[in-house]
Order: C-alpha cells, then structure tokens, then sequence
C-alpha cells in the first residue's frame, strides 16, 4: 500500500436490505490532508463515516484506513483514529482533566505522556485556567476545541470529524479551523463532514455525496471553476440540486 | 508503573472511576437511590400495616345478662377495640354509615339464651374481616375453656406484617433500582453522543458493559446492606448464620436486575422511555404477579404461568424461606436455579442485542 494514502477506498457499499446507503465510492486521501465530506441529510455520509472508523462492516468493496482493512482489522483502527461528532462529545460532568485523563487511558497513553501531552494542550488552548471546571460550565466554542484536542490527543493518523462546528458562530469556527491547520501540518489527515459551506473552502479537497454516490470530488478552487460558480454554496447546489433522497 | 497492569484492567478502571465521579457529582439521583428503599422499607415496616387495631366498635343489648356484661367489659379491655358505647337497634344503621363505629355487636338474649349478630361495615374489606375475627373470639372466649381448638403460628408467631414484606420490598426495590439505574445511564450516554466515542475508540464492547455494571452493582450492595440492616434491627426479623444465604441470594437477584436494566437500555431508544419501561413494566408485575402481595397459589393458572417468569416472584419466595422460615440453602435450591438461569440468559441476550445495535 501507499504510504502517502492514508485513506483508500474502492467500491466501498453498504446495504440495508433493499435500501443503497452508500453506492460504490471510491476516493482516497494523503497523509495530512483535510477532506471535505459533504452530502445533504440523508445522502450516506454518515454510514460512509462509520465504515472508515471500523463501526459497521461493508456490503461490499474494500478500504482501508491508517493501513487496516475496515472490514477485518476493525480494532487496529479504532487505535489509529480519533473521532469527534456533531454532538458535543465529552463527559459534560467531568472536569476538563477528567476528560484528558479518562480518553488518554483509553488510548493506551501512560500517566507520564498524558501530563506531558495535557500541559501542552492546556497552554495551546489557554485552557490552563479551567482545567478543574466540569465541562458542562465552559462554553460551547471551548468545548469544541477541547474535543478535538481530547480526539488527537493520542495523536492519530486520521482524525475523523462529523459536523464538527455545529451551532457556532463564524468566528468560533474560524478559531476551530486553526486547530484542524495545525493538525494537518503536523502531518494528520482530517476527514470532516460539515453543513458550512465556507468551512468546505477550508478544506484541501471536498467530496459532495448525492444518494449514495459521490457526484463531484476535487479541490474547491477546481470544483468552482468546473461548475463556472464563485462560491462553494452554489457549486454544492449545482450539483445536489437533483438529489432524490433526503428531507 | 502502569506497564505492569494489564491495559484491559486500566481502561476498565478508568471507565468505571468516570461512571463513579458521575454518580457523585448527581447527589439528588444517589439519594433517591440509596434513600428510597429505605424509606419504603420503613414505611411498609412500620405504618403501612395489614394488621387491624383501634376498630370502632358498639354494642346493642337488649336485655343485660351476665354474659352481655361480661363481653362488654372484654370489648372495653382489649387494645384492638376503641369501645364506642351501647346503642340502641335503630342506630345500628346511622353509626356505620357515619362511621362511628366500624362494627356493631347485637347480643340477644331470649329465655337465658345468647344469640349474638355481627353487623360490619364492609366498605374496607380487611377491616370489616379482621373487626368480625376480632370480635368472634372476644364473644367466644369465654366458652374457652370449652374450645379445645389451639392454634400456634410458626416462624412469625406476632404475625407481623413486616415479616411479610421485607422479602417483597428487596424483591421490588432491587429490579426496580438496578433496572432503572443501567437502562437509564446507558440511554442517556447514547443519548448525549459519548457513547460513540466509547465505540470508536479502542474499548471493548464488554468493557463498556461492565463500566457499567460494577459501579452500579456496588451501589446496590450499599443499598442491600442499608436494608438488611434496617431488617435485622429496627423491623426485628430473626438473625442467624443464615444472612449469608440472604446475602448470596440478594448478590445474584441484583446481577439478574442489572442485566435486565442492560437489556432494556438496547430495547429502547430515550431515557424517558428506559424510565418508563423500567418503572411501569417491572413494577407491576412485581407488585401483582410475584407473591408479594397476593399468593401465587391462589392465581388464576394463566397468571400462575406467567408469574413465573418473573423474577421476583423466585427470589421473594427465597427470602421467605431463608429469612423468615430459616431454612437451609437447599430448601430454596430451585429458586435459586431459576435465578441463575435467568441471570445467564439475561446476560447473553443483553450484551449480543449491545453488540449488535453498535453495528
């Protein structure tokens, strides 16, 4: 395999009886990369999403994640990952140390890495201060930071993120895009489904799923000028304009 | 220092101390769990009592005799009658209906011959029966002497209603707690989104059951030793080597509740419906079908079958052996097979329906 793919995926298809949820897609991504996975409600990006992170087996065709097979080698790449989802995803009733402590436990980090690691973070969020506040009493834009902190703590080779920025403003996601920069120069392929289409422009390249199928997959600049739009916003509706599925 | 514990045991461990910081910092939630079964118990042990005392009681005399003088006297005595007064015929009627009395003794006595009639209110059916048994051993105990019939109560010579429940309250609290507790906490981490993360994440599926279990098995032990406790004291049940059995016993019945509370938790999909279904569908069955209130025996044959799938039908029956009756553990060894199967097929059945609803 490629070592420069850390995402590779061919004719990945997942079924439920009758029903396509993801028909056949095939894409891969770099190392360091952020891709952009988009798709009205309903298209499959979360099924997709949840075969890439070992949660639920193909139908068929093949793919592989942080070099494991997603259908065989489901725990090797539970290791390698780490996951945000759209809802807020840390324990609100534990402090912000807690947290750190519970996930890096999790991730197999010793008590000394996790201190050395949690040090770090705390500075880079200027979270120091807040280390002992349930989570539940810091702010949302705060909270989303952190669980992407808390997500890459165990610093993995893919970082997977599902409408990570949800019911933020434009400037809070601004903040967030740095973190998911930082990341990736460090070499971190970040997978991120989102709703914003400004956080797509964000992105290196953007995958639009429609019914199943990716329909459109490129860099945005080349997707803009192969669908002759000049925002993200009308090439996402030029090209999910004829979806059948959804709301 | 952490390389020598096996890395299974330190998530496990972690998991477990999340789920313990959690119930700390909900005190309402772990009052109510620790407090309400106490308070249940006291209650049924003490005020809420299915034995009679202070029954209203009148007598009509028409002629006083020795004998009707005599048996008023007894009626004025004795501590379970608060003697209302003589009345006359017509009032029988009035002083039922105003509740002035709950039961009205007539004494008729004609050429030197007593008849006795018992007039009760029979609107409260415990009372009315227990006022008529009452007053029908007050009237006859003087012909004692005559009466060669003795009768002694075993295992709970007062008859104390406490004896009776105590096995029915840790039969109901434990499927009640245990089940509403798992099912309600496992909802609402898949409710809030954490749940995934546990999934995607390198943590074994029965890891996350087990986080959940042990920390609430050990609530539950809090809580049994909080009953026993209160049993062996306050409600003065007979203490003996067999606590242990008790003990044993219990420790199984609370497993079997959590695994049906993990059950529930892959069954439903909102933690409003993981309280209902915990509530409502455990509760009644317990109250009606398990013997706690009324005897199975005397069920319908359709509910005699159906009562024994519950559980606490078995293990109430355990308890009254083992508690009250004293009897060896081999005397209840087919509770306990019951238990013990249910508790591994419960077990099998949550943690394969767990397993599946994350796929």
């Amino acid at each position: 395999m490629n070592d420069d793919k850390v995402i590779s995926v061919d004719g990945l298809t997942k079924r439920f009886g009758s029903f396509t949820a993801v028909d056949s897609i095939s894409f891969d991504v770099s190392k360091g990369e952020i891709f952009g996975f988009l798709g009205a409600n309903g298209a499959g990006k979360t099924t997709a999403m949840r075969m890439l992170c070992g949660l639920s087996r193909p139908t068929a065709g093949r793919g592989s994640v942080a070099g494991f097979d997603i259908a065989t080698q489901a725990e090797d790449i539970k290791r390698h990952i780490g996951y945000m989802s759209q809802k807020f995803s840390l324990y609100e009733e534990l402090t912000v140390r807690e947290n750190v402590r519970l996930f890096s436990t999790i991730y197999g980090l010793s008590d000394r890495e996790t201190a050395e690691r949690a040090a770090i973070m705390f500075d880079r969020l200027e979270m120091t201060s807040m280390r002992d506040t349930l989570v539940s009493d810091i702010p949302t834009g705060w909270k989303q930071k952190l669980a992407f902190s808390v997500a890459t703590i165990h610093r993995p080779a893919v970082v997977f993120l599902d409408e990570p920025t949800g019911g933020v403003d434009p400037l809070t996601r601004r903040k967030f895009w740095e973190l998911i920069y930082r990341a990736s120069s460090e070499g971190m392929t970040v997978f991120v489904t989102t709703h914003y289409l400004d956080e797509a422009e964000y992105c290196h390249r953007i995958s639009i799923m429609v019914d199943g199928r990716i329909k459109a997959l490129d860099t945005p600049a080349a997707l803009k000028k192969e669908y002759g739009c000049r925002t993200m916003d009308e090439v996402f509706r030029s090209v999910a304009g004829g979806a059948v599925r959804g709301q | 220092m952490t390389s020598h514990i096996p890395e299974g045991i330190m998530i496990l461990s972690s998991i477990i101390r999340k789920e313990m910081l959690h119930l700390r910092r909900d005190p309402q939630t772990l009052l109510v769990t620790v407090f309400m079964p106490v308070v249940l118990l006291l209650l049924f042990g003490f005020a809420i009592s299915t034995e009679v005392n202070d029954v209203k009681v009148a007598v009509v005399v028409d002629t006083h005799t020795d004998r009707t003088r005599d048996i008023c006297m007894r009626l004025q005595t004795n501590p379970y009658f608060t003697f209302v007064g003589e009345a006359p015929h017509a009032d029988i009627d009035r002083l039922l209906r105003t509740s002035e009395a709950d039961a009205v003794v007539v004494l008729h006595t004609d050429a030197g011959e007593l008849s006795t009639q018992i007039v009760a209110d029979g609107s409260n059916t415990t009372l009315a029966q227990s006022a008529q048994a009452y007053i029908r051993s007050v009237v006859s105990g003087e012909d004692a002497a005559s009466s060669p019939i003795v009768s002694r109560v075993l295992y709970n010579p007062q008859l104390k209603s406490s004896y009776n429940f105590v096995p029915g309250i840790l039969g109901m609290i434990f499927i009640l707690i245990c089940a509403i507790m798992t099912s309600v906490s496992i909802v609402s981490e898949r409710q809030s989104g954490t749940m995934d993360l546990l999934l995607v994440s390198p943590v074994r599926p029965h890891t996350i059951i087990l986080g959940k279990l042990i920390p609430y098995f050990l609530l539950s032990c809090v809580i049994l030793a909080a009953m026993l406790l209160i049993s062996y004291t306050a409600l003065g049940l007979p203490f003996s080597a067999g606590v242990v059995n008790v003990v044993a016993i219990s420790l199984l019945y609370i497993v079997l509740a959590l695994s049906v509370g993990l059950l529930v938790s892959t069954l439903v999909r909102t933690e409003v419906s993981a309280l209902i279904v915990s509530a409502i569908a455990f509760m009644i069955p317990v109250l009606m079908l398990s013997g706690m209130i009324f005897p199975v025996d005397n069920m319908p044959r359709a509910l005699q079958w159906f009562s024994a799938i519950v559980p606490a039908r078995w293990y109430i029956s355990a308890m009254r052996k083992i508690m009250i009756q004293q009897l060896p553990l081999a005397s209840v060894w087919t509770e306990v097979s019951i238990l013990a199967g249910m508790t591994v097929l419960m077990l099998v059945l949550a943690i394969r329906k767990f397993k599946n609803s994350t796929n």
